[in-house]
């Protein structure tokens, strides 16, 4: 999910930002989860059938440079609607996973005309428990070997995905990616942990129609969390899909696929 | 040459009982206060005995540990400060990266060089990865973070006159007014820890005293690029009282008493690596380049000295790791590593680590003051004198 660079560049707000462009209809914008993605990713295959996706490494992340000002998901959504206008993209579907659906959500209470579905899957950014009870696993105090058992509901699966984390066997440039995108996810998320205390209070702002896509066996934020917040943004619905975990999308591509596209052509 | 004795304030006794990493998971009930009342008393008293032997006093600080029970630094110095007299008190040091309030760590610095007549020594340090649990302070940016700390510290303690207003990237001050002023005006001396030469290289600009912990092979190349850059800094050799070493060191009077104190002491070399594996590297710790380097070469982040498997004492003492042995052992091992190095200012004294107990440690720290300090101190002056006219 992170083997190779994407092919093409444009400045995003003056950054040289990595990006895949694939596919043609109406514009989505994907929003990579905290461990990046690459040109080989499933769900972005399907939905190119039937749209043009527009799919960045987020600052950080890949290849992308991060300028010094960048330091919060706050900020890397306002360069999403940058990015939005500078692509004058219109009757916008905005996908988000996990981190990247963090992102989402932050961008969609920030308010766009040009936004005009949002798809969130397994999307953390939220916090609904108390002080003494963690809504998100904690996964700055997990090892980059336990990513198979953690993200996915099928660990061998996600060791394949992975390509069993052997880098010694993959290029160097891999392995930066990698090295990058963990950093990143760590610059933004480490505490609080994955989510922004003030967004809750915001996703009532979100107007557009809103389909929320769970894994069943999400080990990170679990189904219930995934209700939480569907119940905190007007309108919006929450599918499961068996035999997925956080990181679903790349174990049941098919069935995610699917229900976005049901969703989209509702 | 100055000596430094140092001890981690370790909790040993419940070493064998730890299944797993001693810090930062280990049950606390592991850490029996009464056993650690009795265990800080001593490691203070041995400190005490430091100071009428003509050691210095080097104090530490590291959290959730079994292998270190000081909390704070400051809190060891600030009882050091008043109940010794001569000996220089050095942190090393506070870990800035994990303060939230460097105003409050000028204070409590201000305050102990005022208390103690002027003896404080300042390291300031980035603290180690596994830190970050506790502290909750992000891997990622930590030296940009430790270099704003350091900035705004140096000037809140030489600061004089009318406060002054900070508004930097991390910290945010309106009135910064530090009383009482340092006893050592402008402010005491400063030390930083490295191990790379790029690290190095900043601190020789900066002109403070290099300390490096257990590095072996990788000290030449270090004092190397410190003196390179001191001089093109400077325009003048940086002298021996630049650098600093840490290693274990015993001594006793023959074979048989000093083979004994290594085998007590050796443990504490197993026990120290055992942390948890999620915090032995966290992501941001180290730049992605390095990361990635060490993901490509298979590195799985254990502690390697660089020794051979089951090392003997002369492999330790050669490896810059344990110098332990009879008075002219010590001599020998010290200055034969000194030399390799490029020549060692201060030694930093591991002087109590693992099982050896109280009686052991004055043993050893009385034989070596009086057997070893006068000759090492000879020969540090004789090195000082090639090095600055090697360079001139």
């Amino acid at each position: 999910m992170f083997l190779s660079a994407l092919p093409d560049r444009r400045r995003v707000a003056g950054i040289e930002t990595e990006l895949l462009v694939t596919g043609a209809g109406r514009p989505l914008l994907f929003l990579h989860a905290g461990h990046g993605f690459d040109t080989a990713d499933p769900l972005i295959a399907r939905l190119a059938k039937r749209h043009r996706v527009v799919a960045p490494s987020l600052p950080g992340f890949g290849d992308t440079p991060r300028p010094d000002g960048v330091t919060s998901v706050d900020d890397i959504a306002y360069l999403m609607l940058d990015l939005i206008e500078e692509m004058d993209l219109r009757d916008l579907i905005v996908v988000g996973i996990s981190f990247g659906g963090w992102v989402a959500a932050e961008l969609a209470t920030k308010g766009s005309d040009r936004i005009a579905s949002l798809v969130l899957i397994d999307a953390v950014g939220v916090k609904f428990g108390d002080r003494e009870t963690r809504d998100i696993t904690d996964i700055f105090s997990t090892t980059a070997q336990q990513i198979p058992e953690l993200f996915f509901a099928d660990p061998a699966k996600g060791a394949a995905v992975l390509h069993d984390l052997d880098f010694t066997k993959l290029p160097e440039a891999t392995a930066l990616r990698f090295a990058r995108n963990r950093e990143s996810l760590t610059r933004y998320g480490w505490a609080p942990t994955l989510y922004n205390p003030k967004l809750k209070g915001r996703l009532h702002r979100i107007k557009v129609p809103t389909l929320l896509l769970w894994g069943a066996e999400d080990r990170i934020v679990s189904t219930d969390y995934g209700r939480n917040y569907a119940a905190a943004i007007p309108g919006a619905r929450l599918a499961v899909i068996g035999d997925a975990g956080h990181y679903g999308y790349l174990e049941q591509p098919a069935a995610f696929a699917d229900e976005i596209e049901a969703f989209l052509g509702a | 040459m100055e000596f430094w004795h140092f001890s981690e304030q370790s909790m040993h006794p419940a070493w064998e009982h730890i299944d797993g990493p001693t810090k930062v998971t280990v049950d606390n009930r592991h850490c029996d206060p009464k056993v650690a009342h009795e265990l800080y008393n001593r490691y203070l008293d041995e400190w005490i005995v430091a100071d009428k032997l003509g050691y210095n006093i080097f104090v530490n600080e590291h959290h959730a540990s079994a292998n270190c029970m000081s909390a704070s630094c400051l809190l060891t110095l600030a009882i050091l400060a008043r109940q010794t007299e001569r000996a220089r008190l050095l942190c090393l040091g506070v870990p800035i990266t994990n303060r939230t309030d460097p105003y409050r760590v000028a204070e409590e610095l201000a305050m102990i060089d005022v208390i103690s007549g002027g003896r404080l020594e300042i390291g300031l340090v980035k603290a180690s990865p596994f830190e970050l649990a506790m502290s909750n302070q992000n891997p990622a940016g930590i030296m940009d973070r430790y270099w704003e700390a350091h900035d705004f510290v140096v000037k809140a303690l030489s600061n004089q006159g009318a406060p002054f207003s900070w508004e930097g990237e991390h910290y945010n001050y309106r009135n910064v007014n530090v009383w009482p002023r340092p006893y050592q005006q402008p402010m005491p001396p400063m030390w930083i820890t490295a191990s790379g030469a790029s690290t190095g290289r900043r601190v020789a600009q900066l002109g403070y005293t290099l300390a490096t912990f257990f590095n072996g092979a990788g000290t030449k190349p270090l004092f190397d690029a410190y003196k390179d850059e001191f001089l093109k800094t400077h325009g003048r050799p940086a002298p021996i009282d630049r650098f600093a070493y840490l290693a274990i060191t015993c001594c006793g009077r023959n074979e048989k008493e000093v083979d004994t104190r290594y085998a007590k002491m050796k443990p504490y070399l197993d026990v120290q690596p055992r942390t948890p594996k999620a915090w032995s590297n966290p992501p941001g710790y180290e730049t992605a380049e390095l990361n990635a380097m060490a993901l490509k070469k298979g590195n799985t982040g254990r502690i390697n000295f660089g020794l051979p498997t089951n090392p003997t004492r002369q492999d330790m003492a050669d490896g810059g790791i344990m110098f332990t042995g009879t008075p002219d052992q010590l001599y020998d091992q010290i200055t034969s590593f000194s030399d390799r190095a490029g020549g060692i200012g201060h030694l930093l004294m591991l002087g109590q680590a693992g099982y050896l107990d109280h009686e052991e440690t004055v043993d050893s720290m009385t034989l070596f003051a009086e057997e070893v300090m006068p000759r090492l101190r000879e020969y540090a002056k004789r090195k000082n004198m090639e090095l600055t006219a090697a360079a001139a």
